[in-house]
């Protein structure tokens, strides 16, 4: 009962004028930015991150930034569905399955249903989510207070392992960017022996002060996403119409009944492929969309606007968001690139993410958590109110969006660390990260590498330096030892399959 | 877009063997630091070396490149298949303009500051890019650096460079700082 008891305060304290205002802020900007296609809750957060630092001077907590941060990525879970909806293009990549039956349905005149479905099903997914991570983040949190070195090591190589194994992208080039974010993590100075290192092209003003991951961040999600969107759509989309009153609503409430199913399936597969590292929500999503269809009686109706086919995405993408919140509290690893960027805003506010978190910063976790509930509420009623307002926004032209962006990206990086080298860092990675991406170079396990690269490389270092150089180190010991096969079985997982389709080929 | 495959997966690998060498490098104070050294995992019984994590890692990406320079070789990739080109003409008219443009607008910054760079490539981006009405771009062009040095000149107090228009700035601070 101590858990319900610390889960109340925490409920009040997000219900403190301030944290409430920042919570419908927060879901505000995520239900525009995940609207926006071209831009999803990673860009918001990592544009927005340097913004926060007024926020935590101004209030004097580190909660109340955080809770802003989550909120934006809340909202953002549920803007998604509007654009996926009216506009038949994903405002997000967690919305992409959602467009499936929310298209065909918002053409044939009932927008208004799949929003209201999308809306009240995401509502549903999230509260599942936050029951679910009330009840095991402590449990886990205590779990992980034994954890040593090398048990934190073994966990960085499974977080990397699900991308290289599970990521669905070109394997050479998965390594590639993990390699560089980590790389990327390690210039400036060696973190153990204090001696400079990797001072590229022998310049001290640019890198002794090493790379910030905001920079690599928002040069990934604020420059090169950006062009990647600029050159990759064209400006003719056709707007499906949707109005909305209050007898709508209603209506559309009704039509709930006939998808309990998939929204079920939804909240509760997307918490779990959310928990896992490098998924998330739009695996998640795509997956109950999947499964829901498997198990649905009107199969065959899927894809031409079956409403169990955009509660059971959309109520997975919220429940993943959270679960993905879920190793990152917990374990000081992130579940996704957004976690990953909330997980580098708590280093920079001076929290040390990991299992101590729960003890040391009860003042910081349990308003957060609270907030989860709070702006779950808010984000549903927002949503529901103001889905008009949005979908005229939607109209705006990307030139302006994209000339703000651009504008934000840069004043944000210079406020961030206030020196210009960063900002001509931040614009060549971005400009870089374009180029790679025509390619289909993954970016993500950069942008993750660089945020993990500071903890995994002084864990493994002193790991190896108790076991006097010997890897087995990470085998022998009865936490990390079946982490870390689970990790090489990841990472070999992809090998098998290639064997097996030589096999195949071979036989034929 | 083989070709295109093929030389960002070479320039990734010359990066990497040049992280590898950088990688290996002693601190510079001490000028007798072999090359390499430190780079063991277990150098002088104090664990692995400073620059054992990044050369290892180089190492690995230096191999993964080569793996794709062979995948492109061999056209074993959907991207080396494609024939499509790496970037047509209006996504490299759109190159050109957008990040050209950017370079510009941190070009400006340096010399102009923040305040005189903002409006320039606002309007430009908007009115020209875009395509938008000029009022419409003028406005958006001034609302934003306005709205910007209340937030962070005065608000936040972090003072954005203004370079040479940093004269037109001082009775602004006398009356709002």
């Amino acid at each position: 009962m101590e858990v319900l008891q610390l889960l109340l305060d925490g409920v009040w304290a997000a219900l403190q004028p301030v944290n409430l205002g920042l919570a419908f802020l927060g879901v505000v900007i995520g239900l525009l930015v995940g609207a926006m296609p071209g831009l999803g809750s990673v860009n918001g957060v990592a544009i927005l991150l340097p913004f926060t630092f007024v926020i935590q001077q101004l209030t004097g907590t580190v909660s109340s930034p955080m809770i802003f941060l989550a909120a934006i990525y809340y909202g953002a879970m549920y803007g998604g569905a509007i654009s996926s909806i009216t506009l038949g293009i994903p405002g997000a990549s967690t919305a992409v399955a959602t467009t499936f039956d929310g298209r065909p349905l918002a053409l044939q005149g009932n927008a208004d249903r799949a929003l209201v479905i999308a809306a009240v099903a995401s509502f549903i997914g999230g509260t599942i989510a936050n029951l679910l991570f009330t009840g095991a983040a402590p449990l886990l949190a205590t779990v992980a207070l034994r954890f040593g070195n090398p048990e934190v090591f073994a966990l960085m190589l499974l977080a990397f392992a699900t991308f290289v194994g599970l990521g669905g992208d070109d394997i050479p080039k998965t390594i590639v960017s993990i390699c560089f974010g980590l790389v990327m993590s390690s210039v400036g100075f060696d973190i153990i022996s204090g001696a400079p290192r990797l001072l590229l092209f022998d310049s001290t003003e640019w890198f002794s002060r090493g790379i910030q991951f905001l920079v690599l961040a928002i040069g990934v999600y604020g420059i090169g996403e950006m062009l990647w969107t600029i050159n990759s759509t064209s400006n003719d989309i056709k707007m499906a119409s949707a109005k909305i009153n209050l007898r709508r609503v209603f209506r559309a409430l009704l039509w709930m009944r006939k998808c309990w199913k998939g929204t079920l399936i939804g909240s509760f597969l997307g918490f779990f492929v959310g928990i896992l590292p490098a998924a998330g929500a739009t695996p998640g999503a795509l997956m109950a969309y999947g499964v829901t269809k498997m198990v649905s009686s009107r199969r065959r109706h899927f894809g031409s606007g079956e409403v169990d086919g955009i509660a059971a995405p959309e109520s997975a993408n919220n429940s993943a968001s959270t679960g993905a919140m879920l190793p990152m509290m917990t374990l000081g690893i992130p579940g996704s690139p957004t976690t990953a960027v909330l997980l580098a805003g708590m280093v920079i506010w001076g929290l040390t993410p990991g299992p101590l978190l729960f003890t040391d910063s009860p003042d910081f976790v349990w308003p957060l958590i609270g907030s989860f509930y709070v702006s779950n509420v808010i984000a549903v009623l927002v949503n529901l109110a103001c889905i008009p307002l949005f979908i005229r926004v939607l109209r705006m032209p990307f030139t302006i969006l994209a000339a703000l962006i651009f504008v934000l990206s840069v004043v944000g990086t210079y406020a961030a660390y206030q020196n210009m080298y960063d900002v001509w860092l931040m614009m060549f990675f971005g400009i870089g990260a374009f180029l790679l991406r025509i390619l289909d170079y993954p970016l993500a396990p950069a942008v993750l590498a660089i945020v993990l690269g500071p903890i995994a490389e002084p864990t493994l270092r002193q790991s190896l330096l108790l076991s006097d150089g010997s890897w087995m180190i990470f085998i022998e010991r009865p936490i990390a030892g079946p982490i870390t096969i689970c990790a090489i079985v990841l990472m070999l997982l992809p090998l098998l399959g290639l064997i097996r389709r030589k096999f195949r080929a071979m036989r034929d | 877009m083989r070709v295109a495959e093929f030389v960002a997966a070479l320039a990734i690998a010359l990066f990497s063997v040049y992280l590898m060498w950088k990688s290996g490098e002693g601190p510079s104070w001490d000028p007798n630091a072999t090359r390499f050294a430190n780079i063991g995992i277990n150098v002088n019984n104090e664990g692995p070396g400073s620059g054992f994590w990044p050369f290892w890692l180089s190492l690995a990406m230096l191999v993964s490149s080569v793996v794709i320079m062979v995948n492109a070789a061999l056209r074993r990739t959907p991207q080396s298949r494609s024939e499509e080109r790496y970037l047509d003409a209006r996504g490299k008219r759109m190159f050109v303009l957008v990040g050209g443009g950017l370079l510009l607008f941190l070009a400006l910054i340096e010399t102009v500051g923040f305040y005189g760079a903002m409006p320039v490539f606002l309007f430009a981006y908007i009115r020209y890019l875009g395509r938008h009405p000029w009022w419409l771009a003028l406005l958006i062009a001034l609302v934003v650096p306005i709205f910007c040095f209340f937030f962070f000149d005065i608000a936040m107090r972090i003072v954005l460079p203004k370079r040479l228009l940093e004269p037109l700035f001082i009775p602004l601070y006398e009356i709002f700082l």
